[in-house]
């Protein structure tokens, strides 16, 4: 299943047609804009459906609160945009008239983290994920690759609720041929092992899988999981990794403040405390290539191994 | 309600009554025994701290007993001090933070003008609401989109959660230095001034009548102007008084959010009858 197939992709390029597909299937769609749908690939769901595709201007509050009524009256309400802006400029908004009335919107948020590169700290998003999970009635997703993007979005169209989907910029390694099945509230495992766990969302788990092969060479053999699936968390395979392992890293490209790391970190520290380490962001980015900010803030496979060493010598007995 | 609870926002609740009634017992399409009905107008409160009336309003439309006004604000009361969506059924939306109204009215609108469906949108809202910029990103965007089933009403009382709108409404002179102060009542003065408000609203792309917000047949009338206009959305304009019907309320901005003493209550009661 796991087959780093030599593609690129950005998971942003998922949204525009999956959208479609869905629509033209029947479901009750609609999507509301704030000019940049054609970034996020939005657009091309309004190419296709014009009368269900509402253009709101660079006006994010307004936005967000048309895609609460739509859905009020019955719709499944996409709003697309940057994380940076949703839910970084309406986060009230996305509070008060998606959350607390539990409507059915999703928000579909591309250039989430540091790898939106070049534009530069303004426009990475890094503290989304951490704003997201506060608010108990999201459902929140961090594909990993495109083909886990599309599924998530059609995921996310067919349950009812709010979703949160955050997806990147720039064209990633794809991870996931198309047997892959996307399961809500499950950890996909991607390597078996049983000396430290690695888990990982949107572009570090690819990351997480070279840091593995590097372990590997050492004879160290880490699980690798993709924790997609931030909310619901997949308590399970948590615990069973605490357990069965003895030690976990966790690796997103985002702050370390509130994302997956604090959220593994509070299903270990009440069911089974272990050592465990946090690689994220702890500073707002900077400009360069994707690939560059990546090394640059040392969200990278060698980190991560070396990570992974340092939880494990920290193990008892 | 609010002395009973011991806090609330009564004077921003007695200047909207005669709007909340001319909609829930002359103008919208509704049935208080189907509060889902598919088909109903949809009326959106954007100024979601004015409960004291709304809840009565709808208690009295028949939305839920009148004896449940009694645990307005207590604790495992449906009734909380801002509206919370479906809470009791007929509260259309959440509300309490300024400015959120009209943007959810809209996407009501477009929801229905998709649909083909034949129900209206209205959306009171407050001179707070008139200060957040969500509300006029809306306002561009419904005249944008030509969303016509769309009516906007605003309970210009001119007094807000601090003092005073602007100086046209402060009695207690002194000088006019440029922006906000705070006078010697303690009390902010020209805290945003929106006029020339109804010039805004045209130039927003909107229709735009005003109105005495206090006449209840004008505002049937406006209402049902409004039904008729084209194209574009329309805006009623009510000129209201904060605190309206009881003397020491009236224009009187120590009344935005704070109730009433028992005593003061009993006094309230009696000027209103």
């Amino acid at each position: 299943m796991m087959t780093q197939t030599g593609r690129l992709a950005a998971t942003r390029e998922a949204l525009g047609p999956t959208l479609i597909k869905l629509a033209e299937e029947g479901l009750d769609i609609v999507v509301v804009d704030a000019d940049l749908g054609v970034s996020t690939t939005a657009a091309q769901f309004g190419q296709r459906f014009p009368n269900r595709f509402y253009t709101m201007g660079v006006a994010e509050q307004n936005a967000v609160g048309v895609a609460a009524g739509l859905a009020a009256a019955g719709k499944i309400a996409f709003v697309s945009s940057f994380a940076a802006f949703i839910p970084g400029h309406c986060y009230d908004q996305v509070r008060m008239a998606i959350a607390q009335p539990n409507l059915n919107v999703k928000i579909a948020a591309s250039h989430g983290g540091v790898v939106t590169g070049e534009d530069g700290a303004s426009a990475q998003a890094l503290e989304d994920l951490s704003l997201m999970l506060a608010l108990p009635t999201f459902r929140v997703i961090v594909p990993a690759d495109v083909v886990e993007c599309a599924q998530a979005i059609e995921e996310a169209a067919r349950r009812y609720g709010p979703f949160y989907i955050r997806m990147v910029r720039p064209k990633i390694p794809v991870i996931y041929d198309e047997s892959y099945r996307f399961q809500l509230g499950k950890a996909h495992l991607l390597r078996p092992g049983s000396d430290v766990t690695i888990m990982a969302i949107g572009v570090m788990v690819y990351q997480a899988l070279q840091a593995a092969q590097l372990l590997a060479q050492e004879g160290i053999e880490a699980r690798v999981l993709n924790m997609a699936s931030l909310r619901p968390l997949d308590e399970g395979a948590v615990v069973a990794a605490a357990k069965e392992t003895g030690a976990i890293v966790t690796a997103e490209d985002h702050s370390v403040h509130g994302g997956l790391g604090s959220l593994v970190a509070q299903v270990v520290a009440r069911t089974c405390p272990v050592p465990m380490t946090f690689v994220g962001m702890t500073s707002f980015g900077s400009t360069g290539r994707w690939d560059q900010l990546l090394e640059h803030f040392l969200l990278t496979p060698n980190r991560i191994a070396q990570e992974a060493k340092e939880v494990i010598s920290r193990k008892r007995g | 309600m609010t002395a009973q609870a011991g806090s609330g926002h009564p004077a921003g609740s007695l200047s909207c009554v005669e709007i909340l009634v001319a909609l829930y017992f002359h103008v919208l399409r509704h049935d208080p025994k189907n509060p889902h009905w598919p088909l109903r107008d949809r009326f959106i409160l954007s100024k979601g701290h004015v409960t004291p009336a709304y809840y009565a309003v709808l208690a009295e439309a028949g939305y839920f007993p009148t004896e449940e006004l009694d645990t307005f604000r207590r604790l495992g009361s449906r009734l909380q001090g801002h509206t919370v969506m479906n809470c009791p059924p007929g509260v259309e939306m959440s509300a309490g933070s300024l400015g959120m109204g009209l943007s959810f009215a809209l996407g009501l609108a477009l929801a229905a003008r998709l649909d083909g469906a034949p129900w209206r949108v209205y959306c009171l809202l407050s001179d707070g609401d008139c200060n957040e910029g969500q509300t006029w990103e809306a306002a561009m965007a419904a005249s944008h989109h030509q969303v016509d089933r769309l009516t906007a009403i605003i309970d210009y009382n001119r007094i807000q959660n601090d003092g005073f709108s602007d100086y046209t409404h402060y009695q207690g002179g002194g000088d006019r230095r440029i922006g906000g102060w705070i006078g010697p009542n303690g009390y902010a003065v020209n805290i945003m001034s929106l006029e020339p408000l109804g010039q805004k609203w045209q130039a927003f792309g909107w229709h735009v009548i005003e109105v005495d917000g206090h006449n209840l047949p004008s505002l049937v009338e406006a209402f049902q102007r409004a039904q008729k206009h084209t194209e574009r959305p329309t805006v009623v304009i009510c000129h209201t008084i904060k605190g309206k019907g009881v003397s020491f309320m009236e224009n009187n901005p120590a009344y935005h959010g704070k109730a009433p003493t028992p005593e003061e209550a009993e006094r309230a009661l009696k000027e209103l009858e």
